[in-house]
């Protein structure tokens, strides 16, 4: 994004606050803790996560069900329950702000306008007792003070956008009475109507048919594209994203244990439970072998193992994985894996 | 949509049939004699009872009576009393006074229940909903009659804070306390409606959303939530219209209120089953539209719910 694009784009906001990315950094995560505190005990679900996330890239995050990865948006969204989540340590910055020690009502205006969420079922998220065009229209009225008729006629635009056929007479229709494919594109509408920096979509795809997918995924790195927008890209499908992303995050019980270009991953993984994701994934060229599933079940949040969280799952296990929790380490160039025996891993 | 309204019109037709019929069918089947007490403190006159039986066709079967009736109910008739008092003309004066108890009541229902309901249901656990969990608890199981008397007794006897009686002219003030007697079950079930409701659709994907828009917690809360919440609280209270109605002829009859409840209650006490079978065929109607409304209503509400 040129100087001048990134001064319009402020000046648009009316939220008194501006933010100014540096050198197009966006968002800094940094040694990340969420816990839930639960009657049974405490579930540690995010354990020292850091990334960082620039204007225009597109970050995947990928791992198992339960890993932590909308624990992790939600950090960032600041849309945890609190009580039960506790967040005992770690920053997120937003433009070189932390946005966990930012006061309630500054925090909240950056909600829309700053950073952005799709959710994963479009269905449930949208309220249905409204117009889907009122519930885009809200985010001008209550950010920009619009009146309803301007509003409503951002919301047609934006429909139109997203490419909702007839939007204008679409417009009043209410959320049940579009396709899944429909309302996830108004979800989106609604996500990027004040023109976020950062767009956190959670696995936008996983409740539509394959074809829709395509579709959605291609709308998502379109509008990316156009606005020079920071994408986090939530899935535990690797080949959703593949085409996308710039950089694939793996996560496990909480942590990030390898961080790639997508196609250096893809080809070599750096990380034996990368390893183990990538072989369970059916592909062409492999056919007539057998799929290579991941052993064992993910930990137990309120017992993870001490070392490496993995080992217990993990065939290149040693004693040291036991004792000594592996650290991130950048083991290639461009490639990080929090792996006792990375190197191993990467070229055996 | 006009189709629906139709239809729903035309399937009151049986149900009005069914209902009046069973009520006619009760009303003369209670013993006594309609006669007795007429004629001073002497049994009256063979002559005149025979007389009064032809006339009020007495005489007939029960069905063919049921006939005449309805015939002339047809036409808008709603019969003439024993007494030779037209039913219309006393249901007429009556009306308005039971319409403005009811609906009072309903105001009272609806702000108290749903303002007790949400101070509870966004701090469920904590004091405010344990208060309200209590005390409504406490409302619902003491019997309405209790309940009016209780407060007629101390707040209009013994505080003279109210009035005790309500007058024919039935004013806005002294209706208050009736009013607030007769809602009083209603707004216990009103709170703890609401309470659920809000508490569900405060876990619901929506509501997340709500908060990802950067909505202010008491817009989302207030407009996203309740919004959804008071769709069920809003059928509670049009079926409870009958309950409501039920409620009257014991609350009328405390506050000595000259509604429809204390002129029914006079009528099954005097016999007097033209009274009753009037009032009640009236009642059964005003609630069978209130139901439709409330349906209509209901789809209005909820945009998935569909009439066509
Ligand atoms: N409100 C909560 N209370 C208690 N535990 C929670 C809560 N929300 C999440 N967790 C726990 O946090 C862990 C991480 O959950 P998260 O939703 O981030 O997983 P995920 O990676 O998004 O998985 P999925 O692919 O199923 O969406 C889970 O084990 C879950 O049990
Ligand atoms: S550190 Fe050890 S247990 Fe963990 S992934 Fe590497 S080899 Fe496996
Ligand atoms: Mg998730």
């Amino acid at each position: 994004m040129t100087t001048s694009e990134t001064m319009a784009r402020e000046s648009a906001k009316s939220s008194g606050q501006t933010y100014k990315p540096q050198d197009g950094l966006l968002l800094e995560v940094e040694d990340l803790h969420v816990e839930f505190h639960t009657p049974d005990g405490i579930a540690r679900a995010i354990n020292g996560v850091n990334f960082d996330l620039f204007e225009g890239q597109t970050l995947a995050i990928l791992g198992e069900s339960g890993s932590g990865k909308s624990v992790t948006a939600q950090a960032i969204m600041g849309i945890l329950d609190m009580p039960p989540a506790v967040i005992p340590k770690g920053q997120i910055r937003y433009c070189g702000q932390d946005l966990l020690t930012m006061p309630d009502e500054q925090r909240r205006r950056t909600r829309g306008p700053e950073i952005s969420m799709v959710f994963q079922d479009a269905l449930s998220s949208l309220n249905p007792v409204f117009p889907v065009g009122w519930q885009i229209a809200e985010m001008f009225r209550v950010h920009r003070g619009m009146n309803k008729s301007d509003a409503l006629e951002r919301a047609v635009k934006l429909m139109q956008r997203v490419q909702i056929p007839a939007a204008k007479e679409r417009v009043g229709a209410y959320p049940h009475q579009f396709s899944g494919g429909m309302r996830q594109r108004i979800m989106i509408a609604m996500a990027i109507a004040l023109d976020p920096a950062v767009l956190i979509a959670d696995e936008p795809t996983t409740a539509l048919d394959v074809t829709v997918q395509a579709q959605i995924m291609a709308l998502l790195q379109e509008l990316q594209e156009e606005r020079q927008m920071g994408l986090i890209l939530i899935t535990h499908d690797l080949g959703v994203v593949a085409n996308v992303a710039d950089k694939i995050a793996v996560m496990y019980a909480g942590r990030i244990v390898e961080r790639a270009d997508v196609y250096d991953l893809y080809r070599q993984p750096g990380h034996p439970y990368t390893k183990g994701l990538l072989e369970s994934i059916p592909r062409l060229d492999q056919k007539g072998q057998q799929l290579a599933a991941i052993g064992g079940l993910p930990p137990n949040l309120m017992r993870i193992p001490e070392g490496c969280a993995f080992n217990p799952r993990c065939k290149f296990a040693q004693d040291v994985c036991r004792e000594d929790r592996p650290a991130l380490l950048e083991v290639a160039p461009g490639r990080e894996s929090a792996c006792h025996f990375a190197e191993e891993v990467l070229h055996g | 949509m006009y189709k629906y309204i139709l239809r729903r019109l035309l399937q009151m037709i049986p149900v009005l049939l069914g209902s009046t019929f069973i009520i006619f069918a009760m009303v003369f089947a209670l013993p006594g004699d309609p006669t007795a007490g007429m004629c001073g403190e002497r049994p009256c006159a063979p002559a005149f009872v025979a007389k009064f039986k032809q006339e009020h066709n007495l005489n007939d079967p029960l069905p063919t009576r049921y006939a005449k009736y309805m015939g002339n109910l047809a036409q808008g008739d709603l019969g003439t009393t024993f007494r030779d008092i037209k039913v219309a003309d006393e249901l007429k004066q009556r009306y308005p006074t039971t319409a403005k108890l009811a609906g009072m009541a309903i105001i009272f229902e609806t702000l108290i229940g749903v303002i007790a309901g949400v101070m509870a249901g966004i701090r469920k656990g904590k004091f405010m909903d344990n208060l309200v969990l209590v005390s409504t608890l406490f409302v619902i199981a003491i019997p309405i009659f209790v309940i009016g008397a209780t407060l007629q007794y101390y707040l209009g006897v013994k505080w003279g804070l109210r009035p005790v009686t309500v007058s024919p002219q039935a004013t806005v003030n002294e209706l208050l306390l009736p009013a607030f007697v007769l809602g009083s079950t209603s707004v216990a079930y009103v709170a703890r409606l609401t309470r659920t409701n809000l508490v569900e659709n405060l876990r619901a994907d929506y509501l997340r959303t709500a908060i990802a828009k950067g909505l202010t917690r008491r817009r989302a809360i207030g407009l996203h939530a309740l919004r959804n919440s008071l769709i069920p609280v809003v059928t509670f209270i049009g079926a409870d219209f009958g309950g409501l109605l039920g409620g009257a002829i014991v609350t009328e009859r405390i506050f000595n209120i000259q509604g429809v409840g204390g002129y029914l209650f006079t009528g099954i006490h005097n016999r007097d089953g033209v009274s009753v079978v009037g009032t009640v065929t009236v009642l059964v109607l005003v609630f069978l539209l209130v139901n439709l409304l409330v349906d209509l209503l209901y789809g209005v509400l909820d945009p998935r719910i569909s009439h066509d």
